[in-house]
Parts: structure tokens; sequence; C-alpha cells
């Protein structure tokens, strides 16, 4: 029988929910590192027992964990060793360090900042090879290491992509999405707030933006800039790569061409701001988003937490309402949150600022609470076991 | 050997218990302590003084003998009562926050 490992990751440690293919009965694992700031956890597509952590905290910085028996235990990738000599720094698993000349962005009052290194967002382990994963980190860059976590190496080539122009968003500038080509290994599609997507067809050496299509107007000056826009997630299914979608600050968009070009599907949403964006596991067509009111008070319109899906592509959206509090509620749902299972039915997972884990066993047609009462939530991921 | 008492976090992430204890190069400073742990606890390396510029950060504060030794340079040497072992070279979480 299948099984669903649910990954948490919170503002005060990180949680692992498990349950069988129903999805009804559920066991809650936690906190893991209690007290830290645990913003991604993923597993491996290769090893689903290989699960990657970041963990953070203001006070002692970026920590890197890695467990390889399915979140029982955790190590940091190069901590276990206890050298017999003093190793330089740069041999550690938290250790992610600008390559060449670290260079300046643009800062919030338009003069330029050099680039510093706060936190990573998100984990990323390759779709193949067993020791490679990559890493999305604030201030924006991409990271990738082959050996499990232990070392680390900057993908300069992505910062050279007008990189003096990005500048930090609200939550800063952070690199939050990383979608990697299901059969082609040298295509790897990347998002930051606030300078907008980017693609690479040669692994990692060179990038350009893909933000053609996208109107940003009011937030950045040229609203139709090469970089600038303030992109909150993408999606793709594995099937179809070359289409995504995105959730912008403002503006659900789609392109059809792997970036090139992108259109607005918003149409027919409460509000087109919001946060995640997620694609059905098995209906390449049907996505999700969750509406959120902005641009400050950043919790669901009329206190009514609701799921959209549309099962045509975008345009044409269904308020998903069925066991999600409909008053009163006033929680926001970060751009890491939500994530798919691949059972059948397809189970849709969000977890909420208030500490609300929500599942839907039934492609979003209605939803139970697996846990209420957690710190707020910053990222929702799935393993769908064997 | 030297004493030295780490915060809640870091002995968690260290996996030991309230102090440790170091051996330390002559001449015993900061920084010598600072280097002595972390070659025996790596996954502590960039979590108390970055990485690179070996700068503390910002909220890891370094008292010893009743004084706070934050601000003063990597070189400056340490306390004698904790060269001997009778108190230890503290390593504190700033508190921070509202």
């Amino acid at each position: 029988m299948s099984s669903v490992r649910v990954l948490v990751g919170t503002k005060k440690g990180a949680f692992i929910l498990t349950s069988d293919e129903q999805r009804e009965q559920w066991e809650v694992s936690g906190p893991h590192f209690a007290g830290w700031e645990m913003y991604h956890l993923k597993g491996s597509p290769v090893d689903a027992n290989r699960i990657y952590a970041s963990q953070t905290s203001s006070w002692f910085g970026q920590v890197i964990q890695r467990s390889d028996d399915g979140g029982k235990t955790w190590a940091t990738p190069d901590g276990a060793k206890i050298p017999e000599a003093f190793d330089p720094p740069g041999s550690a698993s938290n250790r992610f360090a600008y390559e060449g000349e670290v260079g300046t962005h643009q800062f919030y009052d338009g003069t330029q900042h050099p680039w510093e290194f706060k936190r990573v967002w998100h984990l990323e382990p390759s779709l193949t090879e067993w020791d490679t994963v990559y890493a999305g980190v604030e201030d924006a860059a991409l990271f990738k290491s082959t050996d499990a976590g232990a070392t680390w190496r900057e993908l300069p080539g992505l910062r050279a992509a007008k990189g003096a122009l990005w500048q930090p968003g609200a939550g800063g500038m952070c690199l939050h999405t990383i979608l990697l080509h299901p059969s082609n290994p040298e295509r790897i599609t990347v998002a930051i707030s606030a300078a907008g997507a980017f693609r690479t067809d040669d692994g990692g050496t060179t990038w350009k933006p893909i933000n053609r299509g996208l109107k940003s107007a009011y937030e950045i000056p040229d609203p139709t800039a090469d970089v600038g826009h303030c992109v909150h997630r993408l999606a793709m299914h594995p099937s179809r790569p070359d289409v995504l979608f995105m959730q912008k600050h403002w503006d659900v968009m789609r392109s059809d061409n792997a970036g090139d070009m992108w259109y607005d599907i918003g149409d027919g949403l409460p509000t087109d701001f919001g946060f995640p964006i997620e694609v059905h596991a098995h209906e390449p067509e049907t996505i999700y988003v969750v509406p959120i009111k902005s641009d400050s008070e950043h919790f669901p319109p009329d206190g009514k937490l609701r799921v959209y899906r549309s099962r045509t592509g975008g345009n044409e959206w269904e308020a998903l309402t069925s066991g999600l509090p409909q008053e009163n509620c006033f929680v926001n749902v970060l751009r890491d949150a939500m994530a798919v299972d691949s059972l059948d039915p397809c189970g849709i997972y969000f977890g909420t600022t208030g500490g609300q884990v929500y599942c839907s066993a039934d492609s979003g047609d209605s939803w139970k609470p697996i846990v209420r009462d957690l710190p707020a939530v910053l990222s929702v991921e799935v393993q769908t076991l064997p | 050997m030297i004493r030295v008492v780490l915060p809640h976090h870091l002995r968690n992430l260290a996996g030991v218990g309230d102090a440790v204890q170091v051996e330390v190069e002559s001449p015993p400073t900061i920084r010598a302590v600072l280097d002595a742990l972390e070659v025996r606890y790596p996954a502590l390396r960039g979590t108390i003084r970055d990485h690179g510029t070996l700068k503390r950060r910002p909220f890891v504060r370094f008292f010893a003998c009743q004084e706070d030794l934050s601000h003063q340079p990597p070189e400056t040497p340490l306390p004698g009562a904790v060269v001997t072992g009778a108190e230890p070279f503290m390593i504190v979480g700033a508190m921070a926050g509202g």
C-alpha cells in the first residue's frame, strides 16, 4: 500500500506528517530542529529516504541538514566527521560563497548594494543524480552541490543576467523556485523576487531572463522591463515541461513555450495576488492558486480561505471551500507552502501562517486539516512512497 | 583545557551538553578558542562567526569572568581564570526581538 510523507517547514521547527493512501489518519513527528526557522525540506526523487532541509536563524545563520533514513535521523552533510587538523573555511556544508567579484544589486533606495548571503529558501534535489542538489538563496543566487550537500558552488552565470538591476521584494531578494526539466538536464528554470524568471539551456553556465509578457505597472519604472518583476512562484507538470504557470505579485500567468512569452490567465479570480501555484499530478491543465488580498493585508478576501482550481489551464476558476474556514480566517499561504502527491485521486496540501496544514484527498473537492496549531508554515512538500 | 558554554541551539547542533572542553593552542585568545571549537565540532562553523571574514555574527556575544568580550579583537588573550579552566568562556545568543 502506498503512503505519503508531508514535509512541513515552519518558523519554529520542522514537522513530518505521514499517512497511508487514504490520507485520513495522520501521524505527526516533530518538532525537528525546534526553535529554528525551517525554510524548506525536500526529498530526493532518486531516493525517497534522502531528505534535505534548510535550517536557519537570525542568531546562528544557515545550517544544511540531511537525512538518509526518511527523516528519522539528521546530520549536517559534513558535520559528522571530526577532522584531525583544521580544515580551512570553505569545506563546510553551510558555506555559500558567491563566485568571483561579488558585485552589487539594486537596493530598496535605488542605490547599489553588495550581494550578501542570508539564507537558503529552497532546496531542489536532482531528478537523476544521487548526490546532486540545488539551493536557491537570498541574496538571490543558485548554488549546486554534487556531494549531497557537503559543499556548494555558485552557478554565477545567473547573476550575470542583469543582476545589477535585481532588487529585493518585501520578503527579501530570494531565489525561491527551481524547476528541473524532466528529460533535458541542461534546462533549469528559476524564479526570483523581485527579479523575475530565468532559464538556462546549458546546464547553468549561461542564463537569460524569460519575462516577456509580464506587466508590473506601479511596481517597476518600466512595467515591461526584462528584469525586476516580482515573481512569487512557478509551477510545471513534468509531462509538459514547456507549459509553465506563474503566480506573480499581481497576475496569474501562463507560458506555452518554456517562458519565452507569458500571458494572463487570472480572469475569474477574486484577486490575482497570491503566493503559491501548483499543478495536479495527473491533469496538466488543472492548476491551483490561493487568492490573497493585497498589497498590505496578505490574508484571504472576506476572511474566507478559498483555494481556486482551474481545470482548463486558466481563466475559468472555481472556488474550493468545502472543509475550509469561510469566516474570520485571516491567515496567509506562503509561496513554498503548497504541494501535491501523486496518488489517485491526487492529494493537494497547503500550510498557513496560522499553523494549519490542510489536505484534500480528492483533488481539492474537500479539505481537512491534518494539524491546526503548528508555528507559521513556511513550506510544504509531499513525498508519495510506494 | 578551556571550558566553553554554548547556547541551547548550538548545543543541539553540535550534539553536546551544557559545556564542552577544548584544548587551545598557545597563546589562548578568543580566536584560538573559536578555532579549536570549530575543529572539534565542525557543525558549528559559520554559526558563531562568518566563514570567510571570521567576524562574529551580529546576534552572538562572548562573555567570560563577568565581562563582555564581544567587541574585543579576536587576538585578545583570554582571562587567566578561563585559561586555567576555573571559569568558562561563554557564547551567548543575544537577546533580540520584542
